[in-house]
Parts: C-alpha cells; structure tokens; sequence
C-alpha cells in the first residue's frame, strides 16, 4: 500500500496497516463531525506515527500513484473539517 | 480504500483523465503531459518567488519598527529628563505596541522561511520526477503498441500528476497564509500612516484619538514598571538633560 503525506512524499506501508488506517480514519472524521479538536489531534498524531513507523519513503524515481493521500501534517482543525467530511483538500 | 484517500485521490484522477483526454494518440498525449508538467514546474518558480517577496517586505517593515523602537525609547528618556511625565509614558506606549507588532513580524518571516525551504524542496523532488516522466516517455513512444502505451501513459502520468497536485496543494497553502500576512502588514501600514508610531514631539498638547486607542491597547502595568525603571536610571545618571529634538524626522 502507497500511502501520500501531503508534502512530504510517498511511503511504502505493509498492506495490514490498511484497516488499522481506515479505522483511524473512520474514527478521525467522527471527531471533526463532533467538533472534538483535541480528539483529532490524537487521532491524526497516531496516523502519521503508524506511517513514520511501518512505512518506507519510495525512491524520487518511483513514478506510481497512492492508494491513500493524507492532508499535511500540519493541517488545521478549519481544514481537517473540508478534508475529512468529503470536499478534499483539493478543490476541483 | 473509502474514506480519506478515496475522496482526495479521486479528485486528482479527475484532473488527470482529463489532461489525458485530451488526444487520441499516445505519443502526443505523452508530449502533452510533459508539456503541462513543464508549466507546472515554472508556475511553482514563480509562487516561490511571491512568498520571498512577502518574506522580504515583512523583513523591510520588522527593520522600520525597530528603528521606531529605538526612537521612541530616546525620546521618552528625553521627555523624563525634562520633567515631562506625560510625554515619556506616551513614548512608552508607543513603544509597547511597536515592540509587540515586531514579535508578530518576526514570527511570520520564520514561518514564511520555513514554507519556502519546503517549497523549494518540494519543487526539487518534482523536477526529477518530471525527469524521469520524458525517460518513460521516450521508451513507450519507442517500445510499446497503442494499446499498452495508453496504460503505461496511465500510470507513469498519475505518479506525477499526484506529485504536481501535492505541491499545488502546498502552494496553495503558502498563498493563503502570505494574504494572512499582507493583511496583518497592510494593517501595520495603516497605524503607521495614521501617526501611531510618530515621533511624539510632533503632538500637540492634548490627547488625541490615537492617544486614547494607545491606552486600551497596551498594557498600562508594563508602561508603568519601564517609565519608573527609567526614571532611576535617570536618577543615576545625573542632572544633564538633554533637549527634545523638536520636529526632527527620520522617516
């Protein structure tokens, strides 16, 4: 599984970590429907931790598309709510 | 996978199925990608350039507000010399709000920093994929059949793309926060035209409208704990006292 941080490039993840991401996914657009902030944050940490610590970064000569795309890591609250509720960080 | 990845990933293939559509034979439609690449990499040149150039400006008016502070501090020192309570503790004031835009300056030219090197990074990373893109270009012009050349454009155009639409998102970002900064300047702009930051020896003698806007905005504690802190300094320092510098300007 090819998985994008915004603006830090592409990570090679064992594909089990696919559900463990869905989920904390799942629970992420939970919180930001709820307003919870702080829930969030924690959700989001433990998402780029789960790349940081299983994914390898893909060589700049790797031309393939991702099967998951993150927001930045620094993504604010305002724009976690677009991202995570369905309009994409990338208006169309 | 639904969810996050879903929602941004198909967006981006939307973009790119249709920069793909856009001809029927695959070596031109490889010519094509490539060319919009191209653009691509020299619009990313130039949104660089706009935030040095953001950069540079707070830089300039973070140099003009030190200089004020350094004024203002001069003067209010001379106003205490001279007996004028009054006089120092608007110089004071003044030179709180000073001091308090320049700590907001000088945090947004580090974060404007910080956007620029990633940008350039970013854009570093992009041009080699871009590289790579005309190498894979040249061997499916060369090697492959139409059929398996459209699926091979697919793939090696999507790798891209995605790379492009991450650094247009990044882009965007570093856009939206230089207008949050020019805003904020632009408001800076105005106090200083306004006379917010004037030297003082140029007020008359009541309290005018800025005065008293002074007065809500800085902090009275701080003004107070620096006028006495100056006064012992002048305590010290002896009966020489030197004149106000009346009218004199160094805009």
């Amino acid at each position: 599984m090819i998985v994008r941080v915004s603006g830090e490039g592409q990570f090679r993840l064992p594909d089990e970590d696919a559900g463990r991401l869905n989920e904390l996914d799942n629970r992420a657009v939970g919180a930001v429907e709820q307003g919870d902030e702080i829930g969030f944050r924690e959700l989001w940490s433990q998402m780029l931790e789960l790349v940081a610590s299983d994914g390898n970064a893909l060589d700049d000569d790797e031309l393939v598309e991702s099967d998951v795309i993150l927001p930045p890591r620094d993504v604010t609250f305002q724009e976690a709510k677009g991202e995570f509720t369905g309009d994409g960080l990338i208006p169309d | 996978m639904p969810g996050l990845g879903g929602r941004m990933s198909t967006v981006i293939k939307a973009k790119i199925s249709r920069m793909l559509d856009r001809t029927e034979d695959p070596g031109e439609t490889l010519d094509y990608g490539y060319q919009k690449q191209l653009e691509m990499l020299q619009n990313v040149k130039k949104g660089i350039a706009d935030v040095v150039t953001a950069k540079k400006r707070l830089q300039m008016q973070s140099g003009k507000l030190e200089q004020q502070v350094v004024k203002l501090d001069t003067q209010a020192r001379q106003a205490l010399a001279q007996g004028n309570d009054p006089l120092a503790r608007t110089a004071l004031e003044r030179k709180t709000l000073a001091q308090t835009e320049l700590q907001t300056l000088d945090v947004q030219v580090k974060e404007l920093e910080g956007q620029q090197e990633q940008l350039t990074a970013n854009e570093q990373k992009l041009r080699q994929k871009i590289e790579q893109f005309r190498t894979k270009k040249e061997v499916i012009k060369a090697q492959y059949s139409a059929a398996e050349a459209q699926v091979r454009i697919g793939e090696a155009a999507s790798g891209v793309g995605e790379e492009m639409a991450d650094l247009g998102l990044a882009m965007q970002r570093a856009e939206d926060k230089t207008e949050q900064m020019r805003a904020r300047a632009g408001a800076v702009e105005e106090l200083e035209a306004a006379g917010t930051f004037d030297d003082i020896t140029q007020l008359g003698g009541g309290e005018d409208d800025i005065d008293r806007q002074l007065k809500e905005l800085t902090s009275g504690a701080q003004v107070d704990d620096e006028l006495a802190k100056m006064k012992a300094e002048l305590g010290q320092g002896g009966g020489d006292s030197p004149a106000l510098e009346q009218g004199k300007e160094n805009a």
